[in-house]
């Protein structure tokens, strides 16, 4: 008898141990790795990452460096050697895929596999910036509107309803000849255009953070809370914003594609990055040439490209989050 | 019902000005006195006109009080005349909004007759290698550029098979007449249509599917099966009904973008739509066009969300507004 006890209580110890104690983060994890399109979203974007932030490093042309061709010889020049007056000299234009250039050159004859990696950065930093300045202004009053309710909800609300109802591309545009009429340089230009894209894209997410707020105000939890009588900023940031946060990183994710996306519109209708500097979307813009569009494909097909997996990357990634916080998704 | 329509109604017009006003602002932002600025090198204006401008623009006031003057005109419909065309801007977008309204309505009847049942069929199979084709599809379609896309296809169907036209909207040159004529004009819309469709099919085709999927897992269907009703009747009869509340809604949302993504889509195919004399007027800075475009589609913007709402509460009787 006294046996079968502790051989009970012995397999009961070993059953204690062997289970595998996880943290609800720890099955999110699980959950989202084990779907493979988030995993291959997640490989694209590191790849994407690494090759626009390291590239550059390697690669032995800079962003705007013009290549000259000796007419006589046949021999290509760079920018800082070329004598440029010299009437045998020309500009390397749509030179072919070759080792020395591995994308060949664009219409002014610039590199093309290294403006990629330049327009790149551009791209990816305008969607990282979009969407914190997004997140700051959006998660601050959407949780403010949630938390207080009553006449400051009414008016951040209606604040988000108009800005719901503002065009995007045809208001950016406007933007974009007002800072034409300032007479305000490409190089800073990029900067306006991150943040007027962040304060007109916190709308979605105000909207979202402060309806999650309103219902998680009326759980049981937060009349606990309420209770043990702590500051109202603990309540939201200790209490509310956790709880919210699955939301969040879930429409961050999203938002980076699309802002990308919108980015490299802007800068395709040549309102957006301005010559010289590179964007995917100004580098695709080319293709209004017809010549280029017919026969020139290693010009405008790589960042059109590119900027589909990096978006696509961000989705899948998105989707993936979406069905791992999901407890109900479960399989 | 009635009086939270009332309510809804008061409450955007009251954004209509907000927004009218945020619009008005940047307009002032420009540099100078911007009339000058940018009617200088167009010979089309006159000085008279110069000085209506400034009226209707309120430029010889103060920001509010020039607001005041702009609101006052607007309210009878005057909202200014457009640099390019010489024209008022509501004739001008009377004028332009056929082939845009054929452009957006074409695409969005696709749109809607893709989606629901694609959007099903995954939902039903969940996790098949039916449900991931379908949502990989749908993702590809959300993440393609429009314009990258529009290259392609111009690429391979006009350039490379040379069966369709690169851009415009008649074939120049031909004078077609009749059946032939609305053909042409058919065969230059092919491309765009496509364009708008695939990369707007998927956001409705997912709302659809997680919809659905709700749905499905209600007990509702649940009973509906238990009691021994044919699958399809149990999809077509208890589920589907269900899943079209939410959906009737996103339809109304996603109208007013079906305008701004004309912009685009137009200004690509060089289709003399709204969107195309939009992108024009940013080149050439004809902002009293501009302010009459957002103004236009904010207004459509609420209509949508409005019509929709009230349509929830008509097809859903469970919702009631206090």
């Amino acid at each position: 008898m006294e046996d079968l006890q502790a051989r009970n209580q012995q397999e009961q110890d070993e059953f204690e141990q062997n289970q595998v104690i996880m943290t609800p983060g720890q099955l999110v994890m699980k959950r989202f790795f084990r779907n493979k399109l988030a995993c291959v979203g997640i490989g694209i974007i590191v790849f994407m990452v690494l090759f626009c932030a390291i590239g550059p490093f390697f690669s032995p042309y800079g962003e705007y460096e013009i290549f000259y061709i000796n007419n006589e010889t046949k021999e290509e020049v760079r920018m800082q050697q070329a004598d440029v007056g010299a009437s045998y000299m020309g500009v390397n234009v749509k030179a072919p895929i070759s080792s020395k250039h591995w994308l060949g050159t664009d219409a002014d004859g610039r590199d093309v596999f290294t403006r990629l990696m330049y327009g790149g950065r551009i791209s990816l930093t305008v969607g990282f910036v979009v969407v914190i300045i997004e997140l700051l202004v959006g998660i601050t009053l959407g949780g403010i509107a949630g938390y207080y309710g009553g006449i400051v909800d009414m008016i951040i609300m209606r604040l988000v309803e108009i800005f719901y109802c503002i065009p995007f591309i045809p208001l950016m545009l406007i933007t974009s000849a007002i800072m034409f009429g300032y007479g305000i340089s490409p190089k800073y230009k990029i900067y306006f255009i991150m943040v007027v894209m962040g304060v007109l894209y916190w709308a979605g997410v105000a909207r979202i953070v402060r309806g999650q707020i309103l219902s998680l105000r009326e759980m049981e939890y937060m009349q606990a809370a309420e209770a043990t009588g702590i500051r109202t900023s603990r309540k939201i940031f200790k209490h509310l914003v956790p709880n919210v946060m699955p939301m969040i990183i879930l429409i961050a994710t999203m938002d980076i594609g699309s802002v990308i996306l919108t980015e490299s519109v802007l800068s395709f209708l040549g309102v957006g990055i301005a010559w010289p500097y590179a964007s995917w979307g100004n580098m695709v813009d080319a293709v209004n040439k017809s010549v280029i569009m017919k026969n020139y494909l290693n010009i405008w097909m790589p960042p059109g490209i590119c900027i589909l997996l990096t978006v696509l990357a961000f989705n899948f990634i998105g989707d993936g989050l979406r069905d791992a916080f999901d407890p109900r998704m479960k399989r | 019902m009635k009086q939270y329509i009332l309510k809804r109604i008061g409450i955007s017009v009251l954004v209509l000005l907000g927004v009218s006003m945020l619009l008005y602002g940047i307009c002032r932002m420009v540099p100078g006195d911007y009339v000058a600025n940018m009617t200088a090198g167009n010979q089309n204006i006159t000085p008279e006109m110069e000085q209506r401008m400034r009226e209707v623009y309120g430029l010889d006031k103060g920001v509010v009080e020039g607001y005041v003057s702009w609101l006052k005109d607007a309210l009878r419909g005057d909202f200014g005349t457009s640099f390019i065309y010489q024209e008022s801007v509501v004739s001008v977008i009377a004028k332009y909004i056929g082939p845009t309204v054929s452009l957006a309505g074409i695409s969005m009847l696709l749109e809607i007759l893709l989606a629901i049942p694609l959007g099903i069929i995954a939902a039903r199979k969940q996790y098949s290698r039916t449900d991931y084709t379908i949502v990989a599809i749908a993702i590809i379609g959300i993440s393609l550029p429009s314009f990258f896309f529009a290259a392609v296809l111009k690429r391979v169907f006009a350039i490379g098979l040379g069966v369709l036209p690169v851009s415009g909207m008649v074939t120049a040159r031909a004078d077609y007449v009749g059946f032939a004529h609305f053909l042409d004009l058919g065969k230059h819309f092919v491309l765009p249509i496509i364009v708008f469709v695939v990369t707007g099919v998927g956001g409705l085709l997912r709302y659809v599917r997680t919809n659905m999927l709700e749905v499905l897992s209600a007990d509702y269907v649940r009973t509906a099966r238990a009691k021994g009703l044919p699958e399809r009747k149990v999809i077509g009869k208890h589920a589907f009904r269900n899943t079209l509340i939410p959906v009737v809604t996103m339809v109304g949302g996603m109208i007013p973008n079906l305008f701004s993504g004309a912009v685009i889509t137009e200004g690509l195919f060089g289709l003399e739509g709204l969107g195309n004399v939009a992108l024009q007027a940013v080149y050439q800075g004809d902002i009293p066009y501009l302010m009459g475009f957002n103004m236009f589609i904010a207004l459509m913007t609420l209509v949508g969300t409005l019509v929709s709402d009230i349509l929830y509460a008509v097809v859903d009787p469970r919702v009631r507004y206090n």
